[in-house]
């Protein structure tokens, strides 16, 4: 049986209560929203590129715990990162969540794998990546709002 | 040949069964669903989830693994055996869909999928042809997305306006509201009996009183009346009932319309096939009586079937034993949660049937839904299909414990448990 502790790391629920580079950013570039219409979480994700680089993310919205966290964390781990990276990035991350992930490759990941515990939960995966579709969409240029359904 | 009534057990025919001494025996009850016997993630499921889709009797299970065994067929064209028995099983289930309603005639009765789909017909036939354009159809500020939708798009259509009476922070229609917005303009109104996200009764009596007295035609939404309260169409003098059968213990995909015998007639038929005509020729098709006029197509006949065996065990048990054991339970269950710390109801209308909409300090529904799953606790969280309720108390979701007649004090015990251990994991 999976663990809730698994999922709900105390890690996770610090950011939920409290989540990094929550704000608008009046200075960005790109941006997206992202919806899920099934639990009604939104977020919209701003982005600030220069160049290759975001220079600077931030986002804004109401979702669950783990799709807070997750937003929250995501932000921080692109930061500086090239597109390439990012994209890159989302890719790994959504090895990790859905369970397919070799063990070996999660050091990549950083403080992201926290969330592996999501891949035993499989209704929250797209919690869980909600706000990286996003991200994915501001990148590409697109305006309208990205759905995990 | 057996058919469904007769497979049914006779003791569920009484109102009191036999040897226990009280009107409502749950643990026998619970007996005859056999769903609830399993474990879930290694604990005893405790299954909170009925309004979205209720558990099915053995008798129910039986009936449609019955019917595909012994009688299937296809039904009103057949002169062979099975094709008539199938025809004689499947009107049975019509007669006793009419009875439970005490609908006037049988040929009122309409087989649908679902609740859905009743009110997308009346929408796209009565509607289509009595609502035109700067014309209105009034709704409730509650209702589930099937009872905006098919209206919106009727109104689009033809240029006519929907209307939305408001409700009150308790989830109650504001009634008086509700009388302004009836005007010459005002073709259909259209309203949930039972609200499927907070749980309110409607006072459709008046309601009906109401449109009535202007002449206007009330289709009623009861998907979530049927299991709970005693549904009278002509005591209630309703124009149309609309009811899914998953969520009165029968099948998926059948449903049922009922309208009164007038106001079929003159409807257009919804869509066109077989069995939905007299003659057909390529200059001109007749179309068949009531209610094969609105049921194009091979209907869903083992659906019906499960559906009318349903019906014979809700009766059985009698709605009036029924009505009075969930209303203990949901006052009980309502008294227990709103008891623990952090907790805010979302409907706390004083007439209320089968649902307790919650929310847990600043908790996502979502997470309290996936806690209480590690239990073994089915509810819903969400929106419930009813967005503008949402938008009305300004929450994005809310968790959704729903109540049948064979849940218990115990599994309301279990869910305050659970309710405590998400305070917990999130403390």
């Amino acid at each position: 049986m999976p663990d809730l502790r698994e999922l709900y790391q105390e890690v996770i629920l610090e950011h939920s209560k409290a989540p990094r580079n929550y704000r608008e950013l009046t200075t960005a570039s790109h941006r997206a929203e992202g919806y899920n219409p099934l639990c009604g979480d939104h977020f919209t994700v701003y982005l600030s590129v220069e160049g290759d680089s975001i220079r600077d993310i931030s986002f804004q919205g109401s979702g669950c715990a783990i799709s807070k966290a997750s937003a929250s964390m995501m932000t921080q781990s692109v930061k500086g990162k090239t597109r390439a990276e990012a994209e890159t990035l989302f890719d790994r991350f959504h090895k990790l969540v859905t369970g397919q992930l070799a063990n070996g490759r999660r050091a990549e990941l950083g403080k992201l794998t926290v969330f592996s515990g999501v891949s035993e939960f499989p209704v929250r995966v797209k919690c869980a990546t909600l706000a990286w579709h996003a991200l994915h969409a501001a990148m590409q240029g697109k305006q309208e709002t990205v759905s995990t359904e | 040949m057996i058919t469904a009534r007769q497979r049914l057990p006779r003791k569920l025919r009484s109102p009191q069964l036999p040897g226990t001494g009280v009107a409502f025996d749950v643990d026998k009850v619970r007996s005859h669903f056999p769903i609830l016997r399993q474990r879930v993630r290694g604990k005893t499921l405790v299954y909170l989830d009925s309004a979205a889709t209720s558990q099915k009797p053995q008798v129910v299970i039986d009936a449609i693994g019955s019917y595909y065994e012994r009688d299937n067929a296809n039904i009103h064209r057949g002169v062979h055996y099975l094709s008539e028995h199938a025809t004689e099983d499947y009107e049975a289930a019509r007669r006793t869909v009419q009875g439970f309603l005490n609908a006037a005639d049988a040929s009122e009765i309409v087989f649908v999928r679902g609740a859905t789909e009743a009110i997308n017909l009346v929408a796209q036939t009565y509607g289509r042809t009595n609502v035109h354009a700067g014309d209105e159809v009034l709704i409730t500020g509650m209702e589930h997305h099937s009872n905006i939708v098919p209206w919106q798009i009727l109104c689009e259509e033809k240029g006519a306006r929907l209307r939305v009476a408001p409700i009150n922070d308790r989830g109650e229609l504001l009634l008086e509201e509700f009388e302004n917005l009836l005007g010459p303009r005002t073709k259909i109104v259209a309203v949930t009996h039972v609200s499927n996200a907070l749980g309110t009764i409607n006072p459709v009596q008046r309601i009906i009183e109401m449109a009535h007295r202007g002449n206007i035609r009330v289709l009623l939404d009861g998907a979530q009346a049927v299991p709970h309260l005693k549904v009278d169409v002509r005591a209630l003098d309703c124009d149309f009932y609309a009811f899914s059968g998953h969520k009165v213990y029968g099948p998926t995909g059948i449903g049922v319309l009922y309208g009164k015998s007038a106001l079929l007639d003159a409807m257009p038929p919804y869509q066109g096939g077989g069995d939905m005509i007299t003659s057909v020729t390529f200059e001109k098709t007749i179309y068949n009586n009531l209610p094969y006029k609105f049921e194009a197509g091979t209907p869903h006949v083992a659906g019906a079937i499960g559906l009318g065996a349903a019906i014979e065990y809700v009766n059985g048990l009698g709605i009036d034993n029924i009505a009075p054991y969930e209303h203990e339970l949901l006052a009980y269950a309502t008294d227990a949660v709103s008891a623990i710390s952090g907790v805010r109801l979302i409907g706390t209308a004083r007439e209320k049937a089968g649902v307790l909409s919650f929310l847990l300090d600043s908790i996502h529904p979502h997470d309290i839904g996936t806690i209480l799953d590690q239990d073994g606790i089915a509810i819903r969280t969400g929106h419930h299909c009813a967005q503008p309720v949402m938008q009305r108390f300004g929450i994005a979701a809310t968790a959704r414990a729903s109540f049948a007649l064979y849940n218990t004090r115990g599994e309301v015990d279990a869910l305050v448990e659970g309710i405590q251990k998400v305070r917990e994991v999130f403390a």
